[in-house]
């Protein structure tokens, strides 16, 4: 139970950061609107719902990526990470409260892109909501992990989509598969790969933040 | 290990050169893409020989996480690096390949190839990650997490692409055992002994190379 | 003994940080760390703290929620005000009733009328004392402190002499440049070159 409150209790700090600073959040809601708009322009007319939805997804995909670059910024810039962890919570609280961070931000930012890409190009079926949602946990706990990585780096902002975007591949595949109509395959595909990437995340976390 | 690379080395020299004859001189001609299916003796066992090496790279890693000894982080790196080189000559031959066969330089319906795209993608961005952290025990962990998360990607990636595509690839290995006959299947077990062998012989040399290195620094550091 | 170290050594690539470093720290005792910038004091500290796995040698020290440790940073989120810092802190060391804890110390250290306002508006110095409160906050039995005087203005410093005296009962390390302040509280010194 320990580990729950520890999680609920870093996860709370997120959000109440976001809630004063309002950096990470407005700028995701924003870019995903302005990327939809870029790819209204960027379709030849008459492209079909198919290609359209190819573009819903790389739009969430860099949503995302947005979010994840500032996941780590408060820890970085006091060497924070460092007294998280040197608390007796386990390291995976850290790596877990910043997923569902990162995840809650980027379902608020998709509540608006959703809509407003049914609007600006073709409907959203529920098969797509539930790739989207199947998706983003994959692309959350997999990016807070990289995103981990990057901060240790010089190269930071430079680094995360390097690190990301190959093991962003099989959840695009996932999520364009399924929303295409492709059928309950794809969303199958998508819970493996959350189950396998979350937990090697999960366990793992541990090595990219602490030396011992 | 001193001991050992020259005669690897001589082991790979010697199997090469049977392999380069076999190939040439012994196996068959296949009957659908003639003289040019040759290749197939270099391009598969070089993937093969490229996934024997992000696996080891692993595995090696796992040892790191697990001892934290400084010689499995450079064993990992090694060997993510031999598997590398020999990722982008899986992308050149089965790009000629795809050449000979389809007429076309590039063809995203090979999954082969488009995991290795990906694979050669996330393995370059493991010496970005590499090379921007200073050395030390944080970055062998990082690194070491990196090249797990690798090997776990090779089969998801690989479960992804065969779900995005259409189906053009000839496919040798079925589930029924090879589809070779037993002169194509002798040939091929020879060039992939021999690719192996040049893993082997270039890994050693490498990683003798670094650890000269390493200890040529430590001395100068001594001196001054 | 709260901790021990034998010939503990740490390098960054070649370049040596410190070697051989020989250290056993009981309760009631307080070591002083001293050495010019650069011999290695944050390293070592760093290293005892368990946040860098030192090249060689043997440390044993107590679990991570005995340890309080003030670093280079004072490792606050600047976003949010001091109690609320300390409340995310006292959950996670999981300190009974935190928040009587963390009032009595935002009081000690003279930052209770600040207790609303965000750590970004503070002074070095403020911070610092919030730093300090946040090390003390679960009651460690091990502190390493590094450079605690580091921005206290002669209120702040005196007030860590008090409390530093206070923790006489407790192990500490602590590495300074200046060693003259504490030199009376030293049970031991350590020397880095």
């Amino acid at each position: 139970m320990t580990y729950a409150a520890d999680v609920a209790a870093l996860a709370r700090k997120d959000l109440l950061l976001e809630l004063r600073a309002k950096e990470t959040l407005p700028a995701m809601l924003l870019f995903v609107v302005a990327a939809l708009t870029v790819f209204h322009f960027a379709l030849p007319r008459g492209t079909g719902h198919v290609a359209a939805l190819g573009l819903l997804w790389i739009a969430l995909v860099f949503t995302a990526l947005l979010g994840l670059t500032r996941a780590f910024v408060p820890e970085r810039e006091q060497g924070l990470i460092d007294a998280l962890v040197l608390t007796p919570a386990d390291r995976s609280a850290i790596w877990l409260a910043k997923t569902l961070a990162v995840l809650a931000f980027l379902a608020v930012a998709e509540v608006v892109a959703l809509p407003a890409f049914a609007a600006f190009f073709s409907a959203v079926d529920g098969r797509t909501v539930a790739a989207v949602a199947l998706a983003d946990v994959g692309i959350c706990a997999v990016g807070t992990l990289t995103g981990a990585m990057a901060v240790t780096g010089r190269a930071r902002e430079l680094l995360l989509p390097l690190l990301f975007l190959p093991l962003a591949i099989p959840v695009v595949v996932g999520g364009v598969g399924a929303s295409a109509g492709a059928g309950g395959r794809y969303l199958g595909f998508l819970v493996l790969y959350d189950a396998i990437f979350g937990l090697l995340a999960w366990a793992s976390f541990e090595y990219v933040v602490a030396e011992t | 290990m001193n001991v050992k690379l020259p005669a690897v080395a001589a082991a790979t020299t010697a199997l090469f050169a049977a392999a380069i004859a076999l190939i040439f001189f012994y196996a068959p001609t296949d009957a659908d893409q003639g003289f040019s299916q040759r290749i197939f003796y270099f391009h598969v066992p070089i993937a093969l020989t490229s996934y024997v090496a992000f696996g080891w790279g692993a595995w090696k890693a796992l040892v790191y996480l697990r001892r934290r000894a400084d010689d499995a982080d450079l064993e990992s790196y090694v060997a993510i690096h031999q598997g590398v080189v020999f990722g982008a000559l899986t992308l050149v031959t089965g790009s000629i390949w795809a050449r000979a066969s389809w007429g076309v330089w590039w063809a995203w319906s090979d999954d082969q190839l488009v995991l290795f795209l990906v694979l050669f993608l996330f393995y370059c961005a493991y010496f970005m990650l590499r090379f921007s952290v200073e050395p030390g025990p944080a970055r062998a962990n990082t690194c070491a997490v990196y090249a797990l998360f690798g090997v776990v990607l090779i089969p998801v990636s690989f479960l992804a692409i065969r779900l995005s595509r259409s189906f053009i690839h000839p496919v040798v290995f079925t589930s029924h055992g090879p589809q070779m006959t037993g002169s194509q299947f002798f040939t091929f077990c020879v060039s992939f002994a021999a690719m192996l062998g040049l893993f082997a012989t270039l890994y050693s040399v490498e990683l003798a190379g670094k650890r000269i290195d390493a200890h040529l620094r430590d001395l100068r550091e001594l001196l001054t | 003994m709260m901790l021990t170290a034998h010939d503990l050594s740490k390098r960054f690539g070649v370049k040596r940080v410190f070697e051989r470093v020989e250290l056993e720290v009981a309760r009631g005792e307080l070591v002083l760390v001293t050495g010019p910038n650069g011999s290695g004091k944050t390293t070592l500290l760093r290293v005892l703290a368990g946040l860098a796995a030192p090249t060689g040698g043997e440390l044993v020290r107590p679990r991570r929620g005995e340890i309080g440790f003030l670093g280079h940073e004072p490792h606050l989120y600047r976003e949010l005000t001091p109690l609320e810092n300390l409340a995310l802190f006292g959950r996670l060391y999981r300190v009974p009733e935190h928040r009587e804890r963390s009032g009595m110390l935002l009081e000690r250290f003279g930052l209770w009328h600040v207790r609303h306002e965000r750590v970004s508006t503070f002074s070095r110095g403020m911070q610092q004392r919030l730093a300090l409160c946040r090390v003390l906050l679960h009651d460690p039995g091990l502190l390493l402190l590094d450079e605690p005087f580091n921005a206290l203005d002669a209120d702040g410093a005196a007030l860590l002499d008090r409390t530093l005296a206070e923790l006489a009962d407790r192990a500490l390390v602590l590495a300074t440049h200046d060693p003259r302040r504490v030199e009376s509280l030293a049970t031991r010194r350590l020397a880095l070159a």
